[in-house]
């Protein structure tokens, strides 16, 4: 494809991107449009292809098990950092691919790719997977997950404390998985941003739930007792959600 | 005989307010001292209880992974205390500040390698100066490994580290690595980096 095509390509997108805008806004004047349309050809140019996802709740709403502050910088600093660098990294170079497209060849990337690609798909699942429970009610597993996990580690006590196991036992960063390996639920954990959707992981298998047991992710709250913060984190998780990828696989 | 938690070298609040009070109690007290207790339970009964640290790490590929990472925590912690201090900082002098201008040109550009392979370790993990054939080098390793370990991928004797996991930083600066790097210069003690670098000789 010569230049001038490939400019004309991304110049007619961003003039389609900037007409749907300005239509949301209900503008119908020509130059606005023609503003518009060349501001989002710059914003496509410079930076985002990945954005930061909005968490599904507020940053106090997961009190008293997870603080706001934590909450507030896990996902407006570490998150934005990771889908900041993952942009940076990629550079262009993807503009149809999904995260999880990437992540399954992420042994032909840059190593930025990999930690910053997990880490941002990492990141938006974590916060899909919790809901609030303002009360810190107990939260066991419901519907067909519940079923998998009784059948697959013989209740969902022992499910849950090979869980936390795997959470504890991943020396220095890295996620503790739920994942299914040709439909097998299995627990594992994997090092940094490494998860089991990656071509080059140690356990490899579609994630169905997600534990961030990095220092980052507990330790204003807990500092170095990260048993607590996974005892605690229990309360949290969303098993509609859980369901949900459960049913996919 | 078992290994034991060293006292600090200066108070807990000796370091402010470059690091606080309550990292240090934390990071010395509590996950210092687990690294030690871990440390001495993977090796119970077995013959690693007469070595030295140093002669652990060296050979560390021959142990399990508790070893691995329990006593990669006790070297590398028991270093990290000595080589801060109360009003330190400054510019290191005589031998060793030769050898930095030898290796880096500069004590700014001995600082800005370190300040990059500390921001550049993702995850866990210490930043080091090593001597490495009688040369300083800059280079990290991720975890609690260490230069000494033959499984390292840079290999020295470590004279300066600096630790990089969160816990060493997030209290007082959060997802802010480099601020915590850039602050470590005030009270970095190049008087025991000097002598480190004496005895690596
Ligand atoms: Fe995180
Ligand atoms: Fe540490």
């Amino acid at each position: 494809m010569t230049n001038d095509r490939r400019g004309f390509l991304k110049k007619s997108a961003a003039f389609t991107l900037g007409a749907v805008a300005a239509q949301a806004l209900g503008s119908a004047n020509l130059n606005e449009l023609e503003h518009i349309s060349e501001s989002i050809q710059q914003l496509s140019a410079e930076a985002a292809i990945f954005t930061l996802p909005e968490l599904p709740y507020a940053y106090e709403a997961l009190e008293p098990i997870i603080d706001k502050q934590t909450m507030e910088i896990h996902h407006s600093r570490h998150h934005k950092a990771y889908v900041d660098n993952l942009n940076k990294a990629l550079d262009g170079k993807n503009n149809t691919r999904s995260i999880e497209d990437i992540l399954s060849t992420v042994s032909k990337e840059d190593k930025a790719v990999r930690n910053n690609g997990g880490g941002h798909y990492n990141h938006s699942l974590f916060w899909m997977l919790m809901k609030p429970n303002p009360e810190n009610k107990t939260n066991p597993a419901t519907g067909k997950i519940a079923e998998a996990i009784n059948s697959s580690f013989g209740s969902f006590d022992e499910f849950k404390k090979q869980f936390s196991e795997a959470g504890m036992k991943r020396f220095g960063s890295g996620w503790a998985w739920l994942y299914a390996e040709n439909k097998k639920l299995k627990i594992g954990s994997t090092p940094n941003q490494d998860n089991p959707l990656m071509d080059n992981a140690e356990i490899k298998g579609a994630p169905l739930l997600a534990l961030d047991v990095w220092e980052h992710a507990y330790y204003l709250k807990h500092q170095n007792k990260r048993a607590d913060y996974v005892n605690n984190w229990w309360a949290l998780v969303n098993w509609d959600k859980v369901n949900e990828f459960y049913e996919k696989v | 005989m078992a290994f034991e938690l060293p006292t600090l070298p200066y108070a807990h609040n000796a370091l402010e307010p470059h690091i606080d009070t309550k990292t240090m109690e934390i990071h010395h007290g509590k996950h210092h001292q687990a690294y030690v207790t871990n440390l001495n339970n993977a090796i119970a009964g077995s013959d690693a209880e007469k070595l030295s640290i140093e002669d652990i790490c060296k050979n560390i590929s021959k142990y399990p992974a508790p070893v691995r990472n329990n006593g990669g925590g006790h070297f590398n912690h028991s270093l990290f205390w000595k080589v801060m201090a109360p009003n330190a900082g400054g510019n290191p002098t005589g031998d060793l500040a030769a050898a930095i201008d030898s290796a880096f040109g500069s004590l700014d550009t001995l600082k800005t390698q370190l300040n990059t392979a500390g921001t550049t370790r993702f995850g866990s993990g210490w930043a080091w100066l090593i001597v490495q054939n009688g040369k300083l080098a800059v280079c990290s390793t991720p975890n609690q490994d260490n230069p000494l370990m033959d499984i390292a991928e840079v290999k020295g004797t470590p004279i300066l580290g600096i630790d990089v996991w969160e816990h060493a930083y997030y209290l007082h600066y959060q997802n802010r690595r480099p601020d915590y790097l850039a602050a470590f210069w005030n009270v970095v003690n190049w008087n025991q980096v000097a002598e480190n670098l004496k005895n690596a000789k």
